[in-house]
């Protein structure tokens, strides 16, 4: 089993869970282990049918095309190993049928190499070692840090003069520093997800020259249109007709009128993506993950909104396929869902642009002279200045504006 | 000539690793030598050159002390001085040698002359017969490690008052040797000619031998070394020294007592000071220390750009292993690469017999820090294969944190302690516990055991002591 190659800026995971054990007999199509990457976790499955042979550990970071399990045909037990390639030790048929007849080991083996005395000290107190974080060398854990594990937990210090049999069971232990016990600071490990999407804010503000610009927009067109056909869409599409529609296809527009935002660099090279895949940001409780609306010029109202629903609902329910996630040309991030009023966002590489939605907000504006209250929202494009022009930059937000204040401008087909 | 990414002012363990490394990493690299062979010091005449003379004395010492307790009946056994010398210089010649070609199978230009920094990135090269090369470079290491330090009233005449150069190379063994200074390098040379028949006497500043080592075991072996007949003169301040009818008298005070010592020849090794003038350096800018030590910063980076320096010509042990890790150190990180030495865990030896070896914090320090730690002991006389090598003398020490059991320091004497100190030191490297040593596996009978004894002795389960 190797790991799928899931797509072109995805080159690592982890195996963040096993569902099944080394040694377990396993069916196709049932699911190995979750593989969790920057973007999603997912689910892989078996291959074929036969005994499961792990190569990695949970919490192991592991690359496009590793190894991490073999499966032993159970039907044949003398067949081919398939990694040669990857240089994974042959699994010969003699050892196969060998392996199977010896029982099971009583704790599965870890992959992770302790030193004795922390060895000693998981297995007295219990501890699993995946969540212990070290301070040795290349992250090793020491047997202080097993020593902090225990003594944060309230569990007396065990030495082995002394040792008896740990009478509770504990439950996972996150480590935290010494200087955890009171509770006022509490240090715990981030999770695979929350690393890789830090990694790749940092590599985005490190490659790009990212520079915001602003404008506003007047909702009240949208939000009359929006009343109006309102009641005739949801009875036609058994959806509600929502705003997110009106911004992709606004910015549909705005990019056709400013090509180069939706380009990207690519070394030496400017590569002009002549189609509109559009990037949603969804906020789940993991972290943000962007689901990539598909030839967004091509879809009616009641598509994109049907798209952008069905994302949502995966997005939360952790079921986001790592394909649904990439290539995306262009983002939209809606920060106005949490009450935002303003921000900068951040370019999700290797994108050049970045529409920032924000909250609506009635204020007074002056319109024709007079000061009139309407519903007002702030709009904010992030973009690579090494790449765009400011003139182009603003110019694409006046025609996102345009087409908001003037919705039937937009090809309203509903 | 093409510009070199790399150009290495000195050939001694630092400069010279540092140049293999730098073209195993694709470097264009030069390294400029002064003197006729590559190795410096250490090769030539220091670290090798000593151990090589150590060894032929301690056989010396075997035939004629240590044969008949084993059943075996030398006669009279005596020193061929010279062929001893042709060995070691052959030792010598064989190493210098393998180091030229080391230069060549990694690329490496070498350079014969004495280099001088003119700018940044500029260096000349003046050949031993006056002819000057300027060459340029992208980086600039300084790798020129360290001399003899001379006392102001004992001026080095080759003769009589002599630098460690010199001790290793006397043709026949002084009647009476003076040394001048108790530190590795006098307690080594002291102990070459102790064996080979001179009458030798220690001065030592300080209350104690080897200081730097941890006080306990220093102790034992000034009391070994008394017992092979070494004379030791503790807390002896050296006032003056004059050479007449070709004796040497050393003046001396001691607890306001006046002594004076008469010698053939005088060793003064009252330590080593970096050889950090004359390289152009201070011309271009480069800020020293008060000791005349080129200042760097954790990436070996002088405050000029481009010019870096390491071994004893910085701060810290002047050892030719810990120039040797700051050199591959700092070339990759020339390279671009996160070169790293970790001076927690750098160990030190003395070659004597029995030898002394220590890595980490020595207990004395531990207790002068107030640091709370345990001490696991284990001594050489209960191991077995000390035993039937008849090699008894010695012990092993373990300091470890009273909290987390990390192995904080490692102190060793016996004959092999040279060779035990690595497993301790691989341990500290990897932040490890006085239990994780404790609970590996060690071979039997050997004297490693005795480590692994000492290991557990933290945790008061040592099994062929009584544990206190």
């Amino acid at each position: 089993m190797k790991i799928p190659a899931v797509g072109e800026s995805i080159s690592s995971g982890v195996v963040s869970v096993w569902h099944k054990k080394s040694g377990e007999q396993v069916k196709k199509g049932e699911p190995l282990f979750t593989l969790e990457t920057d973007k999603v976790s997912t689910e892989i499955v078996a291959e074929t049918d036969g005994v499961l042979r792990t190569k990695a550990a949970e919490g192991q970071e592991v690359k496009i095309g590793e190894v991490v399990a073999e499966i032993e045909e159970s039907s044949a037990a003398g067949a081919a190993p398939t990694n040669k390639e990857k240089g994974a030790p042959e699994q010969t048929s003699v050892a196969a049928v060998a392996d199977r007849g010896r029982p099971e080991s009583p704790t599965p083996p870890t992959d992770i190499a302790l030193s004795p005395a922390v060895r000693r000290i998981v297995d007295e107190e219990k501890l699993d070692p995946a969540k212990i974080s070290g301070t040795g060398k290349g992250g090793r854990i020491t047997k202080g840090d097993a020593l902090a594990v225990t003594q944060n937990r309230g569990a007396p210090e065990r030495t082995d003069t002394e040792a008896s049999p740990a009478t509770e069971v504990a439950g996972p232990v996150e480590s935290l520093a010494p200087a955890a016990q009171d509770g006022r600071v509490v240090r715990k490990k981030m999770s695979p997800l929350r690393r890789k999407i830090a990694q790749q804010l940092v590599m985005a503000q490190h490659t790009a020259a990212i520079l915001t610009t602003f404008n506003e927009c007047d909702m009240s067109e949208v939000q009359a249109l929006r009343a109006h056909a309102q009641e005739q869409f949801t009875k036609k599409n058994g959806l509600k007709l929502g705003f997110m529609s009106f911004f992709v296809k606004a910015t549909v527009a705005a990019l056709k009128a400013v090509p180069p935002i939706n380009g990207r660099i690519e070394g030496d090279y400017f590569i002009q993506n002549n189609f509109y895949d559009i990037g949603v940001a969804v906020g789940t409780e993991r972290g943000l993950v962007v689901p990539v609306v598909r030839d967004a010029d091509k879809k009616s109202f009641a598509e994109l909104e049907r798209d952008i629903a069905d994302y949502a609902k995966k997005a939360r329910e952790g079921k986001l396929k790592i394909e649904e996630l990439q290539g995306g040309s262009f983002t939209i991030s809606n920060g106005g869902v949490y009450g935002s009023l303003l921000s900068t966002p951040i370019l999700n590489p290797p994108q050049s642009g970045i529409l920032g939605m924000h909250k609506i907000m009635e204020r007074p504006i002056a319109v024709n002279g007079a000061v009139v209250v309407r519903p007002m929202m702030y709009l904010a494009l992030s973009y690579d200045h090494r790449i765009i022009d400011g003139k182009e930059a603003v110019t694409f937000l006046i025609k996102v504006k345009e087409g908001i204040e003037n919705p039937k401008t937009l090809p309203i087909d509903f | 000539m093409d510009k070199f990414d790399v150009v290495i002012i000195g050939s001694g363990p630092g400069g010279y690793v540092a140049a293999i490394r730098a073209g195993q990493l694709g470097l264009k690299t030069a390294i400029i030598e002064k003197d006729k062979e590559l190795g410096g010091t250490c090769l030539n005449i220091g670290c090798i050159p000593s151990k090589a003379l150590l060894t032929s004395s301690d056989h010396f010492s075997f035939a004629k002390t240590e044969a008949a307790k084993h059943g075996i009946v030398i006669e009279n056994p005596r020193v061929d001085l010279p062929t001893m010398q042709k060995r070691k210089d052959k030792v010598v010649k064989t190493l210098t040698g393998g180091v030229r070609q080391l230069m060549k199978t990694n690329k490496v230009m070498v350079l014969e002359g004495m280099g001088t920094i003119t700018a940044p990135g500029k260096v000349s090269v003046k050949s031993s017969g006056g002819e000057t090369q300027e060459i340029e470079s992208k980086n600039i290491v300084i790798a020129t490690g360290s001399v003899p330090i001379e006392l102001p009233f004992a001026k080095f005449d080759g003769q009589r008052i002599v630098s460690s150069t010199e001790a290793l190379c006397f043709t026949e063994a002084p009647k009476k040797f003076l040394v001048i200074g108790a530190g590795a390098i006098g307690l080594e040379l002291g102990s070459v000619w102790n064996r080979l028949g001179s009458e030798v006497t220690m001065l030592e500043f300080l209350p104690r031998i080897a200081v730097g080592f941890d006080l306990e075991l220093s102790n034992l072996l000034q009391r070994a070394l008394t017992a092979q007949g070494i004379k030791f003169h503790l807390e002896t301040k050296v006032t003056g020294v004059k050479v007449e009818n070709g004796h040497v008298i050393a003046s001396a005070e001691k607890a306001n007592e006046k002594l004076t010592f008469e010698a053939d020849k005088v060793l003064v090794s009252v330590g080593r000071k970096p050889f950090s003038e004359g390289l152009g350096a201070e011309k271009v800018g480069v800020e020293f220390d008060e000791r005349k030590r080129i200042k760097v910063d954790k990436h070996f980076r002088t405050n000029v750009e481009g010019i870096y320096a390491i071994g004893d010509v910085i701060a810290g042990p002047m050892l030719a292993h810990k120039a040797e890790d700051e050199g591959i150190a700092c070339v990759e990180i020339i390279a671009g690469k996160s070169g790293h030495v970790n001076y927690d865990a750098i160990p030190g030896i003395i070659y004597t017999n029995p030898e002394l070896a220590g890595v980490g914090i020595t207990e004395d320090q531990a207790k002068e820090k107030g640091m709370e730690v345990r001490i696991g002991k284990f001594p050489f006389r209960a191991n077995g294969r000390a035993l039937a090598n008849e090699d008894v003398e010695g012990l092993v020490k373990f300091i470890a944190d009273a909290k987390t059991d990390k192995i904080l320091g490692a102190h060793i004497l016996q004959h092999a302690a040279s060779e035990l100190i690595a497993e301790p030191t691989s341990v500290i490297e990897f932040g490890g516990s006085s239990e994780d040593l404790g609970r590996t596996t060690h071979s039997h009978p050997t004297l490693s055991e005795a480590v692994k004894e000492a290991a557990m002795a933290v945790e008061k389960r040592a099994l062929h002591i009584v544990n206190r």
